[in-house]
């Protein structure tokens, strides 16, 4: 797997915004990732030449972080805010609504690839606790029985 | 009490809108700034008393004062906005609402420093905070608010949104830094690494904080005199179990009780049990402590690690369950800990297993004494304020509700769940 002409020029243009182009390394992660679905080691390989940087050395900070993932995933990623603002205001409730309906546990796929389902930690968002993301939106306070619809959103 | 305008015009409709700011007197402040000599901003921002909102609280003004005038020495400004600390969401809802504010208040911070480049670090999951800002940025340019020759003054300044990917500890200003030069986000030892003397890429760094700056523009709109007749004011992020959880902006030194009337109450029929007053890395008070001033004094109190903070209140009524609460704050930092250093990395791990054992009816007596000295062998020995954050939820959970833990121990139940879950 290689990343596209429009991928890399986009990391370039990236690295160009900074004095020294390492500084764009987890911008390109995500540029990598949303291309290629999950950073694959010769995607990560591709990123660091482009910066500059041994692979290994990409590798180990993409692993430090939360949010890239090294596997592909669902269509949709669901985070389930479980940290306490969201805890005191039943997010418990809402994730074992979405295990249920998912038929899937937090971790997992669903079989036809539409959802990711994982746990968050504080997601600034409390005012709306319990707050779940799908994809880059936010949704909250929910009420497990709006689950269904909100769902039905994302094909 | 004055009135709020840090959120006046949060919820208007054309929200990050250049020309809506513009008419409003947006970017005013800037032009007065401009006007003035760097040393004579960075003054009247210490003569207003503004100090940092990120936590530590430390005068905005002396800060920068310890960067050096000499032009020949690059300098930085870097945005902290990766706002993360359990129940803080001020930050979020600035960029959100208000973006010029923000860009206002960089760029009036990089002419104070003499710094020509300016990078706000973005938490990764604002995505509507990154669209807002995006744009607000591209118009800042086209107008000549940002770039070469800001309203043609002869200062330039470039301003780069760069981006977070999920580490709670890049908030802490050295792990920031490592993370903006695109490394792991691990804390730098402090002493030599204090950003302001050696920062992003090892020169002198005005690290800010979002809430900081936006008080900035208003200070240099206004003048600090009229600054200071405000309170000083502060944004609070209210969660938890109250009516209406929000950010409310209050005078320093509201007390507990009258912030939790500003978010509307307890829910009906529901009695006040504890509170975070400064976010999940200050101790937990009970009613005892409801007419507290919230301010920066509130660390005095007799209750280990209470604090401001964030200013963000957690309030937990009747419902919450002390125990619940303590073990899934703790979850939190295990699961955020670098692992730089040993108290952090392993008393964590220690203390969550300790509490989840308690949690699931297998505690034991003994197992008290041992919270508290986990907590005590944490206490000064992290290399950063993440693992001090561990402590007071635990001493003060302990010194206030015993009995809870006391209750699961002897019963393995909870009594509050069957309390409440009829
Ligand atoms: S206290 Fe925790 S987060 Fe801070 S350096 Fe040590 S291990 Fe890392
Ligand atoms: S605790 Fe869930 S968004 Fe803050």
């Amino acid at each position: 797997m290689r990343l596209s002409d429009a991928a890399r020029s986009a990391i370039v243009r990236l690295a160009g915004q900074f004095p020294q182009p390492r500084s764009a390394l987890l911008g390109a992660l995500f540029v990598a990732q949303e291309e290629a679905g999950a950073l694959h080691p010769e995607v990560v390989a591709e990123v660091a030449a482009l910066l500059g940087l041994p692979a290994s050395e990409a590798a180990a900070v993409a692993s430090f972080y939360h949010l890239y993932r090294f596997r592909p995933e669902g269509r949709h990623l669901i985070q389930v805010c479980t940290n306490v603002s969201c805890l005191l205001n039943g997010c418990r409730a809402v994730l074992d609504d979405l295990r249920r309906r998912l038929g899937i546990q937090v971790g997992e796929t669903t079989p036809d690839g539409r959802f990711t389902l994982k746990t968050a930690e504080c997601l600034a968002a409390c005012e709306a606790a319990p707050v779940v993301m799908v994809g880059p939106d936010r949704h909250g306070p929910l009420r497990p029985e709006q689950i269904g619809e909100i769902l039905e959103r994302y094909a | 009490m004055p009135e709020p305008f840090l959120l006046k015009y949060i919820h208007e409709p054309d929200q990050g809108d250049l020309d809506a700011y513009v008419s409003r007197g947006g970017y005013e402040g800037l032009r007065r700034a401009l006007a003035m000599r760097p040393e004579e901003v960075v003054d009247e921002v210490e003569r207003s008393g503004l100090r940092g909102r990120g936590g530590a609280g430390f005068g905005t003004g002396r800060k920068w004062k310890f960067l050096p005038r000499d032009p020949a020495v690059t300098k930085y400004v870097v945005v902290n906005a990766d706002e993360g600390e359990p129940g803080t969401f001020k930050d979020r809802t600035l960029m959100e609402g208000d973006p010029h504010r923000l860009i206002e208040g960089i760029v009036i911070a990089g002419y104070a420093v003499d710094a020509h480049q300016a990078f706000i670090y973005l938490r990764r999951e604002f995505h509507r905070a990154r669209a807002v800002l995006e744009r607000a940025i591209a118009q800042a340019y086209e107008r000549g608010y940002l770039g070469r020759d800001i309203l043609g003054s002869g200062y330039h300044l470039d301003l780069v949104l760069a981006t977070g990917a999920g580490a709670y500890i890049a908030g802490e200003e050295t792990a920031l830094l490592e993370s903006l030069e695109g490394r792991r986000a691990m804390p730098r030892l402090k002493p030599p690494f204090y950003p302001a003397v050696k920062g992003l890429y090892m020169q002198p760094t005005a690290l800010n904080n979002v809430e900081t700056l936006c008080h900035v523009a208003w200070i240099l709109a206004r003048g600090e005199a009229w600054y200071r007749e405000q309170g000083p004011p502060i944004l609070f992020s209210v969660s938890g179990h109250v009516q209406r959880p929000g950010v409310y902006e209050l005078p320093l030194g509201t007390s507990i009780r009258q912030v939790i009337e500003a978010a509307g109450g307890l829910r009906p029929g529901r009695a006040f049990k504890a509170c975070f007053p400064g976010g999940t890395s200050s101790a937990i008070l009970p009613a005892a402590y409801l007419d507290t001033p919230m301010d920066y004094d509130l660390a005095k109190l007799d209750v280990y690690g209470a604090m401001l903070g964030s200013a963000a209140l957690i309030v937990m009524d009747d419902t919450a369950c002390m125990v619940e609460v303590v073990a899934r704050t703790v979850e939190f930092y295990r699961d955020e800990s670098c692992g730089k250093c040993t108290p952090c990395r392993e008393g964590t791990v220690w203390l969550s297993q300790v509490l989840d054992r308690i949690l699931h009816g297998k505690g034991r007596p003994e197992d008290l004494e041992l919270l508290d000295g986990i907590a005590r062998g944490m206490t000064g020995t992290c290399f950063c304020p993440l693992g001090e954050s561990v402590p007071p939820a635990i001493y003060s959970s302990l010194r206030f509700f015993r009995h809870e833990y006391d209750h699961h121990v002897r019963t393995g139940h909870c009594d509050v769940k069957t309390a409440v879950q009829v």
